[in-house]
């Protein structure tokens, strides 16, 4: 895993056809606003292209859901970026698609766009969780969409699928897995079913009309998808992300996990440089307001003291596979001690200057760092 | 010196101690309003918080009656809990009267006639006064056949009066005029002058107050302390406005302080008596004695590289409160710390609370013991506070504990659960008294131990409020003792042990079990917490492994939610203390002895 000091770029897409229950990240139903956002975007990027005038090497197109755009809405969103930034020959370029939206010509259109990347909410290959997850797409179709992105030869696409929800079994997720697995992925992010306490779904948790499954259950999920894939010869990377190869890993979300810079733009988006994070305001209106007015749409920032540098690179480190400089750990009031402690039992490994997560480690990445603090 | 009046104000707690000093202090146009705030005389943040009075002031009130004749009346507030009652009562015997204050809702309550006692002890005047007659509930009639029957006063004699609105306050000026007498005593004698308190000052040192009863003392003279016989050369002698004024002298009947380059307040005692190096009094003023500590326990720095950091606060605070004792402690577990003594549990509350806020210092307290007597079977007594000097249990002959007398006031529906409530609590000898119809007077000797939890606390809760208590140490009886262990994964914890009545062993062993249970976050392996007396186990308690604690996105980029969530639980671990491989957090060590799992 080489170095990356070359910033990012993510834009935010917050259109949605429907809000899926458990999603969390901001997005509208209101497709009546494209046009505007387009335009915010195009100021946005004005306002922030002197002072990013280094070479971009990774842009990912999130959302919300970037397909919606259509092809003139990609083309114009793509000609506003190559005018304010310049990108790395060999950029890594994601957008996020919906099994429904993916026909021959879209495809054609991200291939000419220079889109290099693509990443597949497939969420699961059975029809029961599909609806219990009211996504728009049935099984066949997403099997029909990643049939076509491999035929059309797309060599690096990712499916995202999703586990651990109340009604799926290990049987069904494996399918699931094998599923995708027919279609030769370079990458697949499988995220645990997350209840967040503002979506449909966390409403319904504290209402006691959805019940989450038990630790332990989460925990065998856990580990039987990271034995499956990795049997199969995928790395797992992260806590959620597994690739077949080190050159497939998500050159773009590792940014994030490496402390990289990376410039957001859209509303909700997340910028961070030399320490200094900021956000977009949560609202289009709000965002092609400010930007009509010729402001930074940003909602708020903070500027990390060394202290919060410090747990941020144990709590980065620790997602991924790379792990945490060794140094990072030793500075820590309960550092050498807490290392031993935690080697011994198979929870992290050190090799040479790096302390690297194992199996038990990432299940309790989020535990970890609290551990050197004492 | 007939123009002068000593007096201090009594009352159970919340009756309305501090609203009625500063009505009295109001109306003396000694602040303006502008200046004046509640709780005037509580300075300290805890005491305006806790709304109680920790250290005794004192204050003198000019006050012209309508005849035009001027007085000093020297109001002297103390602190109105059990703790202090040394404290009370050398500031008693600076008076010539008392204001006793009883809740027009509440009634006499135990501290009211504790209180009572103690002022009659020093054959003072008492001025009964029944306060918050505005309240809706007040029942003033009830009062005053308590105040008869109860205290034996005359009801008729009773002032009534709202601090809070205000009235009465004239008739208690009255009172205090008419009925207190002026101060005897004779200038010309031999100094000896009562020091019933001392303050730390960090420009002028300790800064003692006094009442003199015979001789005068002015600046420039050689004082000595009688009980130590240290002298010291007086800079300063004056009385109390609501700041110090310095004045000429302090003669006998006055009620002042004196600075005299007494470095900290340890070097003073209350209840010494000053005179004059060059023509000491024969005798000192009787009632003197040591203040001794009742209620021990261990304060270890969480991080123990604060210790230095410890002591030093400790040594800052012990300048202003004499009554703390301490000394070196180190514990296999805790590592370095102190080994503290205090006047019983609201002390050690008090000190923990300003060590924290007032020092800044993050502690770990151990439980709170009493001090044990061992007899050993070659014959040596060992006194023993601390249960990691526990003696070889085949070395001990016969053990024994402190025991007190309890003395609980509650309306008569409660009898029940409090005489159950005492029985557990190893209650003997039970007595009830019917003071007034309804009311019962409840006293048991119990084991002091058995109160220095949450016995207070308890109480309320039961009898909904109604219940007051008061208690005094009578004596050490044999008791069965054996100390239990607390292993963390079969590692002993010796700050958790407690010294404990053998048959109430299993009970404690097995709450302190479950509570730990509770306190001790999961880790990342399980964790056994076993109760132990020698070998044996007799309680234990598992908490289980967290099996998986992984979030499955960082939310894009948005880092700053995730560190966020992070840092609240660093927080928390600030407050957590490493015990071989096991994370205790500071509150276990304190939860564990609480005895209910309410």
């Amino acid at each position: 895993m080489g170095k990356i000091n070359l910033p990012g770029i993510y834009v935010h897409v917050p259109f949605c056809k429907t809000k899926c229950p458990y999603c969390d990240f901001y997005s509208i139903t209101d497709g009546s606003l494209v046009v505007s956002w387009l335009d915010g975007v195009q100021q946005e990027a004005s306002l922030y292209s002197d002072e990013w005038p280094e070479p971009f090497d990774t842009l990912y197109i999130g959302g919300g859901t970037p397909s919606l755009l259509g092809e003139r809405g990609l083309e114009r969103l793509m000609g506003i970026l190559q005018d304010g930034f310049s990108f790395a020959l060999d950029a890594e370029v994601t957008i996020e698609a919906n099994p429904e939206d993916v026909t021959p010509s879209l495809l054609a259109c991200f291939k000419a766009l220079g889109i290099n990347r693509l990443s597949v909410g497939v969420q699961s290959l059975q029809e029961k969780e599909l609806r219990f997850l009211q996504r728009r797409h049935t099984a066949a179709g997403a099997q029909k969409a990643l049939e076509l992105i491999q035929s059309t030869g797309f060599h690096n696409f990712g499916v995202d699928l999703m586990y651990g929800f109340r009604g799926q079994t290990m049987k069904s997720w494996s399918d699931t897995l094998d599923g995708a697995l027919v279609w030769e992925p370079a990458h697949l992010s499988c995220y645990q079913f997350t209840l967040s306490g503002e979506t449909p779904f966390g409403r319904m948790v504290s209402d006691g009309t959805l019940h989450r499954i038990t630790e332990g259950q989460e925990r065998r999920f856990f580990t039987h998808t990271s034995h499956f894939l990795r049997d199969r010869g995928f790395i797992h990377y992260e806590i959620s992300n597994f690739a077949k190869e080190e050159g497939y890993f998500a050159r773009h979300n590792m940014k994030y996990w490496q402390r990289a810079p990376y410039l957001g733009l859209g509303p909700a988006a997340h910028s961070f440089r030399d320490n200094v994070r900021w956000w977009n305001l949560r609202s289009v209106r709000d965002y092609c307001r400010l930007l009509r007015e010729g402001r930074r749409p940003v909602e708020g920032q903070e500027e990390l003291s060394s202290e919060d540098v410090r747990l941020e690179k144990l709590m980065l480190g620790f997602r991924t596979g790379d792990g945490v400089d060794i140094d990072d750990i030793v500075g820590q009031a309960a550092g050498i001690e807490a290392l031993t402690r935690l080697a011994s039992s198979g929870i992290v490994r050190i090799e040479g200057k790096r302390v690297l997560p194992t199996l038990d480690g990432y299940l309790i990445a989020d535990r970890l760092p609290m551990i050197f603090f004492l | 010196m007939k123009h002068i009046r000593n007096f201090s104000i009594i009352a159970h707690i919340d009756h309305g101690k501090s609203t009625l000093a500063d009505r009295l202090i109001q109306y003396t146009n000694l602040v303006d309003d502008r200046q004046f705030r509640d709780q005037i005389l509580d300075t300290m943040d805890i005491e305006r918080e806790r709304g109680i009075t920790i250290k005794s002031q004192t204050i003198d009130l000019p006050y012209t009656d309508n005849d035009g004749r001027e007085f000093e009346l020297n109001l002297i507030d103390t602190p109105g809990h059990v703790d202090f009652s040394y404290e009370v009562s050398r500031a008693l015997a600076s008076c010539e009267g008392v204001l006793l204050l009883v809740d027009a809702s509440q009634g006499v309550e135990a501290q009211t006639l504790a209180n009572l006692y103690a002022a009659m002890e020093h054959d003072l005047v008492i001025i009964p006064v029944i306060n918050k007659i505005d309240l809706p509930v007040a029942d003033v009639e009830r009062v005053k056949l308590e105040i008869d029957h109860e205290l034996g006063l005359d009801p008729d004699s009773a002032i009534l009066c709202s601090a809070k609105e205000g009235t009465g306050i004239e008739d208690i000026f009255g009172a205090i005029i008419d009925r207190i007498p002026p101060p005897a005593g004779d200038p010309e004698k031999p100094l000896s002058a009562l020091i019933f308190d001392a303050h730390y000052d960090p420009f002028r040192g300790t800064i003692v107050s006094c009442r003199v009863f015979d001789g005068t003392v002015r600046p420039g003279d050689m004082i000595r302390l009688m009980s130590n016989g240290m002298t010291y050369k007086v800079e300063e002698a004056g009385i109390f406005h609501l700041t110090r004024e310095p004045g000429k002298e302090l003669t006998a009947g006055m009620v002042g302080y004196i600075i005299a380059g007494i470095k900290t307040v340890s070097d003073t005692r209350i209840g010494d008596t000053i005179t004059l190096d060059s023509d000491p009094a024969p005798t000192p003023l009787p009632g003197f004695k040591e203040v001794k500590p009742v209620v021990f326990s261990s304060i270890y720095p969480i991080a123990s590289d604060d210790y230095q950091s410890l002591l030093e606060a400790l040594e800052k605070y012990k300048l202003n409160d004499a009554s703390l004792i301490y000394q070196k402690d180190s514990s296999a577990a805790l590592g370095q710390g102190f080994r503290c003594g205090f006047l019983g549990l609201l002390h050690l509350e008090i000190v923990q609370e300003r060590l924290e806020r007032e020092f800044d210092q993050s502690i770990i307290m151990t439980a709170p013991s009493v001090q044990y007597r061992f007899i050993l079977a070659n014959g040596d007594v060992v006194t023993v506070d601390n249960p990691l000097y526990y003696p070889d249990p085949a070395k001990i002959k016969s053990s024994e504990e402190p025991f007190i007398k309890a003395n609980i006031l509650v309306p008569e529906r409660y009898v029940g659960v409090v005489m159950k409530l005492c029985m557990e609590r190893r209650g003997i000898n039970s007595h009830l008294n019917y003071p007034t119809p309804g009311r019962v007077e409840v006293t048991f000797n119990m084991p002091l131990a058995e109160i220095i939890f949450d016995f207070y606390d308890k109480l309320k809760s039961i009898t909904q409020g109604y219940g007051s208590f008061d208690y005094e140490i009578t004596d050490y009886r044999e008791s069965d003792l054996a100390r239990l262990d607390i292993l963390v994964n079969g590692e002993k914890v010796d700050a958790l042990s407690i010294l404990v009545h053998k048959e109430r062993a299993r009970d404690r062993a097995v709450t302190i079990c479950e509570r730990l249970k509770e306190e001790i976050p999961r880790q990342q392996f399980k964790i056994a917490i076993q109760g132990a007396i020698g070998g044996k186990i007799i309680a234990r308690s598992t908490v289980s492994a967290f099996r998986k604690d992984v979030t499955a996105k960082c939310y894009g980029g948005d880092i700053t939610r995730k560190r966020k969530l992070l840092e609240k639980q660093k927080k928390g671990k600030r407050r957590m203390r490493m015990v071989g491989n096991v994370e205790i957090p500071q509150s276990a060590f304190m939860a564990a002895l609480k005895t209910d799992n309410e």
